[in-house]
């Protein structure tokens, strides 16, 4: 593993919620264009972490670097630039278009007072013909349905063209068909735009299928980071999510297949 | 929605508001026709006298109309603008000025003013009424702000029900005011109805240096309050300093309001329905949404204003008014699109 490779580089992280210690103490390396997927428990600290890693909340003791740079050391602009969040939950009460949250997406590159460029127009049709939701753009969000509605949020991020993807189990709305559709978008942009995607996922299988590496959260401490081979064990499944499981290997692309016992 | 229509609205809103200027202080006890209104303003900029008009009209006119005929307008468009940016910020569409007990505070603030004049301690009532209705309204603004600063996001929830927990006890103080007052209990009430009686140029310059500059202020932030729609969270993902720009806005609109009350007492549903309805027309974008309140609630208070001083035989408080016929309407266009939903 080179220097430059690393993305995130965590150490001695420790987060709490006033006197609710989150995590303590700890440490981990993301690397630049990979799909990682962020499991645990409920009440791991995912969404925690994934706060943590926008520097949308500080940590009271530890360092995020960015790019070998403190993350609290970028502007919010800056980091708009970079890191692009795709949040769990979503909602408006305002009746925007498709289009116009779309283009959201590109605020941090639009000047205040300036008007949208070529490039930001097209890079707004891009996302939207890529989730799917072109036929849906003069429609107001607050007249869409929840999976339609979490298109319209994945296309506002991609059309932020930031370096990092954040999603915070962006497909849980969704049904298996644009589920699968959108997570085979992410994972192609990761392996031919050097995307580097970050993923809280709590369906096991579709972490398994799509991922790179896992980092694995239980109990306030980094439990795992190892690529999905190491982590999908009968024995990891068992400790962290005390559940009984058998795991196989898929035979096109040798990812793990879990099978749980009901 | 293409470039030039937004535009075209907002010009021919503003064309509206000047006719609705000009024919307005036309009316009147005294009729002077829209061409004798024009030449009066005219002369009084060059400084020029006319012969041919009625010498009594440019009195009738500069002092006594257009200063109470511009306060309208001004209190009218930044109560529509307050509305607006507290809808955009507490991501509620039917939030108003009123939502944060921000009026409440300067409604208790004019009041103890008041009731310090009938108690003889001697303070002009044309200072102090203003002046304790402003600080009224800032004061509640810092107690609802330090209310729900407990989670320091500032989130929308917690903001409104600061505000109706602060308004309550303020509703409640000032019928213990109007209570000590006893039986000078009516120049309170009448206050409280809003009126625009009797402004002079003062009023109207004290209400543009608010109005305008909060007008200029919130229309810079205007992209990040679209922006901020989208919830906080994402907000911040996206460049914006939400919690920043929410207080600096808050500031902004309270302060509007406070000047606004001030000058003209509790004026109900014009920051409400405005909004609503242009945002019906216009779409929710803040840029065009923000100006098209001020040209939009400015037409509307001066109407309403120029019904009650110049059409009804008797002057009704116009807060009284706005009430009537916008709680009402406003009711017809909330159902309307409930409906609408539902089907």
């Amino acid at each position: 593993m080179t220097q430059n490779n690393s993305l995130f580089h965590i150490e001695n992280l420790s987060f709490a919620y006033r006197s609710n210690m989150v995590f303590e103490n700890i440490n981990f390396q993301l690397e630049k264009g990979k799909f990682y997927g962020l499991i645990g428990a409920n009440g791991s600290g995912k969404s925690t972490l994934i706060e943590l890693l926008m520097a949308t909340l500080s940590p009271i003791s530890g360092v995020i670097n960015y790019q070998a740079k403190s993350l609290h050391s970028y502007s919010r602009q800056e980091l708009a630039l970079r890191l692009a969040l795709v949040p769990q939950h979503f909602s408006m009460d305002f009746e925007y278009t498709v289009y116009d949250v779309v283009l959201m997406g590109r605020h941090p590159h639009i000047p205040r007072f300036a008007s949208p460029s070529q490039h930001d127009i097209d890079a707004v049709e891009l996302a939207m013909k890529t989730m799917d939701i072109v036929h849906l753009q003069e429609r107001a969000v607050s007249a869409l349905s929840g999976g339609e509605l979490q298109r319209v949020i994945m296309a506002r991020a991609l059309s932020q063209e930031t370096e990092v993807l954040i999603l915070d189990e962006a497909t849980s709305n969704l049904d298996i068909q644009h589920t699968i559709a959108i997570m085979r978008v992410i994972k192609e942009r990761v392996h031919t735009n050097g995307l580097t995607v970050i993923a809280a996922i709590h369906d096991l299988n579709l972490a398994a299928a799509f991922c790179d590496n896992c980092l694995v959260l239980k109990d306030g401490s980094i439990f795992a980071n190892a690529a999905v081979e190491n982590i999908f064990t009968p024995e990891l499944l068992q400790s962290v999510f005390s559940v009984q499981a058998s795991v196989s290997q898929s035979s096109e692309n040798k990812h793990p297949r879990i099978q749980f016992q009901y | 929605m293409t470039k030039i229509k937004p535009l075209l609205i907002l010009v021919s809103l503003f064309l509206i508001l000047c006719v609705a200027i000009i024919s307005a202080t036309g009316m009147g006890f005294l009729q002077i026709s829209p061409q004798e209104v024009v030449q009066i303003l005219w002369n009084s900029l060059l400084g020029q006298e006319s012969q041919s008009i009625n010498p009594t009209f440019p009195f009738v006119v500069i002092e006594v109309r257009l200063p109470r005929i511009l306060t309208s307008a001004l209190v009218g468009g930044g109560l529509a603008v307050a509305g607006a940016v507290f809808q955009a910020i507490l991501l509620n569409p039917l939030a108003d000025p009123y939502t944060l007990g921000i009026s409440s505070g300067a409604a208790f603030g004019a009041s103890l003013a008041i009731i310090l004049t009938l108690f003889g301690i001697v303070i002009p009532v044309w200072f102090s009424i203003p002046a304790f209705a402003f600080l009224g309204a800032m004061a509640t603004l810092i107690g609802v702000f330090s209310l729900a600063s407990t989670d320091n996001k500032l989130s929308s929830n917690t903001l409104i029900l600061s505000g109706v927990i602060i308004a309550a006890i303020l509703s409640a103080g000032i019928g213990f005011i109007k209570y000590l007052a006893d039986e000078q209990v009516s120049i309170i009430i009448f206050w409280l109805m809003g009126s625009f009686v009797g402004r002079t140029w003062s009023d109207v310059l004290t209400t543009l240096l608010i109005v305008l500059p909060g007008l200029g202020f919130t229309l810079y932030y205007a992209r990040d309050l679209n922006i901020m729609a989208l919830g906080e969270r994402t907000a911040n993902t996206l460049g914006v300093d939400s919690s920043r720009v929410k207080k600096m806005l808050l500031v902004c609109a309270s302060l509007i309001t406070a000047i606004c009350v001030s000058v003209s007492g509790i004026i109900g549903f014009v920051g409400l329905i405005i909004p609503h309805l242009l945002r019906m027309i216009l779409g929710p974008d803040n840029r065009i949404l923000l100006p098209a309140c001020f040209l939009g609630g400015a037409t509307l208070l001066l109407g309403a204003d120029t019904i009650t001083r110049a059409w009804l035989p008797s002057e009704i408080p116009i807060g009284v008014l706005t009430s009537l016929i916008g709680g009402p309407f406003f009711c017809y266009i909330f159902r309307k699109k409930q409906l609408a939903k539902a089907s």
